[in-house]
């Protein structure tokens, strides 16, 4: 527990020396979220492997309740990805965003965000835990707003501080629900909670905090523009980890549980599947290559929650291994998409830092210049399509798994729906990182910005490198991850149940890492074997005889995605602005197609519009007179007294 | 000393900090009261408690001296010496003082509270200061007097507070912390800051801020 409290605590200063420094304060800060990393994760792996939980209580007296902080399997298995991918994220910045102005400040506010974050997933008492949420709300709005000049930045930044809010607000009820019925929370409710109203009402009021945060997708609007408009390192952290609060918040609902109604995991598939469809579909219609990653995160919060849906389902209906599977890779997936998609935005941000744009159709061939990068991007997107031996396979293997263990057993319709969901969700995300590998890396280089760039410095590669091992050793040995995942699933499971099934002997993982070390043996071979005997000249494409080929003739990032996307197009709705091609030697014609998000700007943009008409008749209130708003908050207090009183 | 006595004294301070239109001397009504509220734990018979006489020693200390020291030294800047026009004339000012002291009366004898050993007026005269520092707060013009109704609200909150103070003694603690940051920090942005940027310290002119 001291070894978790002083990593919170050095994440907490770590920007504070670069104030009074006036050089190396980045260094400083990077070093000191590294040491947080490595000993904040140390305590984790120590709970994770069995040790006692730590414990940090406080007396009833001024909380209500009592409890504050305790380190145990949940709060150790979210900690694990929270403190890596800050120290990544910490090591990126310095060569990133360097001493621009605002640097000090920015890293000051990033090591809140991570003390916050640390905070929050140790929290055991409500008040704590909205600390800790509000603490990562507002450091990450700060965040956000890093390139404030920018209009864009701006906009994004306030649509997430109004949805955050928003989330809070519904947590707030949420406590106040659970404390009213005398039920404290961070406690096991008793049998029986759940089923009754004010069960429900939680459920429904967490389901919508937590959803905002996690961005599911009705309710993602804030996700794209402010992943996009964020520094590169700090989207890294937002998708990576600040998004699965809203997971965490989640489980440690389900754990207070002890029997889920059977909706209850039927929500959760839906809303999964919902996520996980729409987002590959949305991201596959972008141009701007960190909103796509954004997308991504959306689908991949879906699949999360397929996962915990059927675990709760498993729950209700007293399925062990349904429960062990579901759990287990819904856990392993948020483990996995902090590793991956934090690595796909530090490679986004390498991207951006060489060429000085994110658009898809002003890049391509980087591959050549930036191999680093690119070596590195394929990496993540290998993971995140799911595809074996990286670790994003295990978790959907788990998954995969549980869904048909489902079949099995009770012949529900609902895990064809599981089944078909990420199948669909799989194929669409291999298209997408298709798309956007070879816009970005392959091909000619379509403007001069993506022509003369150099790979980033080794402050930017090295945190890259490191996700990518992380990748690759749960991809390729699983079964380190399996008895911590057994321990973080058996406090999700009922109390009383300690008869949860292993999960190494469910999943046949070492079958599995042998089935991967085969695999890449392979593909060595293969490619040692292919490898051209003498260097390859650099010849153009061959364009059937053309004469002049140039750098436009290329497949561009939407005439590549055009195929799913047209099919898709009664979901999507895309915007399209196009001149007319006429007769045998046309002149120049233009094509445009945008993807607008479904709820941002298409129902929340005209419905906040249409109520500003409104609502503009009651500025008469906002005279600007100090005095009278006092009078309103004197009115106000007023009229409660005498309404408590009467 | 009995705690009504105090408590008395406390609700004259009130009235006498409504009628007043002499800046200096509000000044040093706020500073009698903070006087008197500091000596209220000790009439309230707790003054065997070491923490609680710390208690009382610092809010002495900055209701008494700190903080009207600074009002002095923003004064003796500011170069203004009475509050001329209020938005509420001063006997209007009185007769909604009286009548938030009758309404806190009547409230605070409706207020659920748990019977104990609390000083019967005690709730009611906290009620008072409270509204009297809101009435302040409203009704006049310069930016000094406003942060003396602040002060005042916020000794409303204290007397509250010492319903708690022997079983949250940290909380009550934390509140006179509270008031030395508004001491602070209102002074330095509220008078300061408007006075660089309107060259005068009244506070009509933060109605140009307005969106």
């Amino acid at each position: 527990m001291s070894l978790y409290l002083l990593a919170v605590a050095l994440a907490a200063v770590s920007g504070l020396p670069g104030l009074v420094l006036r050089r190396r304060g980045g260094e400083v800060a990077a070093g000191l979220m590294g040491l947080a990393a490595v000993l904040g994760i140390a305590a984790a792996v120590r709970v994770l492997a069995g040790g006692a939980a730590g414990r940090l209580m406080l007396p009833a007296a001024p909380l209500g309740s009592p409890g504050l902080l305790v380190l145990d399997p949940i709060a150790a298995w979210f900690l694990m990805p929270v403190l890596l991918l800050s120290a990544c994220g910490a090591v990126f910045g310095l060569g990133y965003w360097g001493e621009r102005p605002g640097a000090r400040l920015l890293r000051l506010v990033f090591g809140g965000l991570t003390a916050s974050l640390a905070l929050l997933v140790a929290a055991a008492h409500p008040l704590v835990f909205l600390l800790g949420w509000e603490g990562m709300a507002i450091a990450a709005f700060l965040l956000v707003m890093a390139e404030d000049r920018k209009a864009e930045t701006r906009r994004a930044g306030w649509i997430y501080l109004v949805a955050t809010h928003t989330g809070t607000l519904c947590l707030f009820a949420a406590f106040g629900v659970l404390a009213a019925q005398g039920a404290g929370a961070f406690a096991v409710l008793p049998r029986g909670f759940a089923a009754s109203g004010s069960g429900t009402a939680v459920f429904v009021l967490c389901l919508l905090a937590f959803g905002f945060k996690a961005g599911v997708m009705p309710l993602h609007l804030w996700l794209p523009p402010a992943h996009a408009a964020a520094p590169s390192h700090v989207s890294a952290l937002m998708s990576g980890v600040l998004i699965k609060m809203g997971i965490l918040g989640l489980v440690r609902l389900l754990s207070w549980i002890p029997d889920p109604p059977l909706w209850w995991g039927a929500v959760l598939l839906c809303l999964g599947a919902l996520s996980g469809i729409l987002g590959v579909a949305f991201a596959l219609g972008q141009h701007d290559l960190k909103r796509l990653l954004a997308y991504h995160s959306i689908e991949n919060i879906g699949i999360i929650l397929l996962g915990l849906g059927l675990g709760t389902l498993g729950k209700s209906l007293g399925h062990p291994v349904l429960q062990v599977l579901g759990y287990a890779g819904a856990l392993l997936h948020v483990l996995n998409h902090s590793l991956f998609k934090g690595l796909l935005f530090l490679s986004a941000g390498s991207v951006a830092h060489a060429t000085g744009t994110r658009n898809l159709d002003s890049l391509g061939g980087l591959g050549h210049r930036m191999p680093w990068t690119s070596g590195a991007f394929l990496a993540g997107a290998w993971a995140i399509c799911g595809l074996p031996p990286l670790n994003g396979f295990v978790s959907e293997w788990f998954l995969y798994l549980g869904s048909f263990r489902a079949l099995a057993l009770s012949r529900w319709p609902w895990s064809v729906g599981v089944l078909a969901a990420l199948v669909l969700i799989g194929a669409l995300a291999l298209a997408c990182f298709a798309k956007a590998f070879g816009a970005v890396f392959l091909g000619l280089a379509r403007t001069p910005a993506a022509e003369g760039v150099h790979e980033s410095p080794r402050s930017m590669l090295v945190p890259m490198g490191v996700l990518v091992l992380a990748c690759a050793l749960i991809g390729l040995a699983p079964a380190l991850v399996a008895p911590a995942l057994d321990r973080v699933v058996g406090a999700l499971g009922p109390p009383a149940a300690a008869g949860l099934p292993a999960l190494s002997g469910l999943a046949g993982l070492s079958l599995l890492s042998l089935l991967a070390l085969a695999f890449l043996g392979l593909a060595l071979v293969l490619g040692l074997w292919l490898r051209p005997r003498r260097q390859a000249a650099a010849l153009p494409t061959w364009d059937c005889g053309y004469a002049a080929p140039s750098a436009r003739m290329q497949y561009t990032a939407s005439s590549f995605a055009d195929g799913p996307v047209s099919g898709l197009r009664w979901v999507l709705l895309p915007r399209i602005h196009r001149g007319k091609v006429r007769g045998l030697f046309p002149g120049p014609a233009h094509f445009e197609r945008h993807v607008p998000d479904p709820v941002l700007d298409r129902a929340a943009d005209p419905a906040l519009r249409l109520s500003v008409r409104g609502l503009s008749l009651l500025r008469f209130a906002q005279g600007g007179q100090l005095p009278v708003y006092l009078l309103y908050v004197l009115l106000t207090l007023l009229t409660l007294l005498v309404w408590m009183v009467v | 000393m009995s705690p009504d006595l105090l408590i008395a004294l406390i609700m004259l301070t009130n009235f006498t900090l409504v009628a007043t239109s002499r800046i200096n001397k509000a000044i040093q009504v706020a500073v009698v009261q903070g006087v008197l509220l500091g000596l209220m734990p000790i009439a309230m018979g707790l003054g065997h408690h070491a923490h609680i006489l710390f208690m009382v020693a610092a809010a002495i200390a900055v209701k008494g001296w700190l903080i009207p020291f600074l009002l002095r030294r923003a004064l003796r800047h500011v170069q203004i010496h009475r509050e001329i026009d209020p938005y509420i004339g001063y006997t209007v000012s009185l007769l909604l003082c009286a009548a938030g002291t009758g309404l806190s009366l009547v409230l605070a004898h409706n207020l659920p509270l748990k019977a104990g050993t609390t000083p019967t007026y005690l709730v009611p005269a906290a009620l008072a200061t409270l509204f009297t520092g809101f009435l302040v707060l409203v009704s006049r013009r310069k930016a000094l007097t406003q942060v003396v109704g602040y002060l005042v609200l916020e000794n409303g909150i204290y007397l509250f507070g010492l319903l708690l103070v022997e079983d949250m003694p940290v909380l009550v603690e934390t509140g006179i912390l509270l008031d030395l940051f508004v001491g602070v920090f209102v002074m330095g942005i509220v008078i300061n800051h408007i006075r660089t940027a309107f060259d005068s310290t009244d506070t009509r002119h933060l109605a140009e801020l307005k969106d």
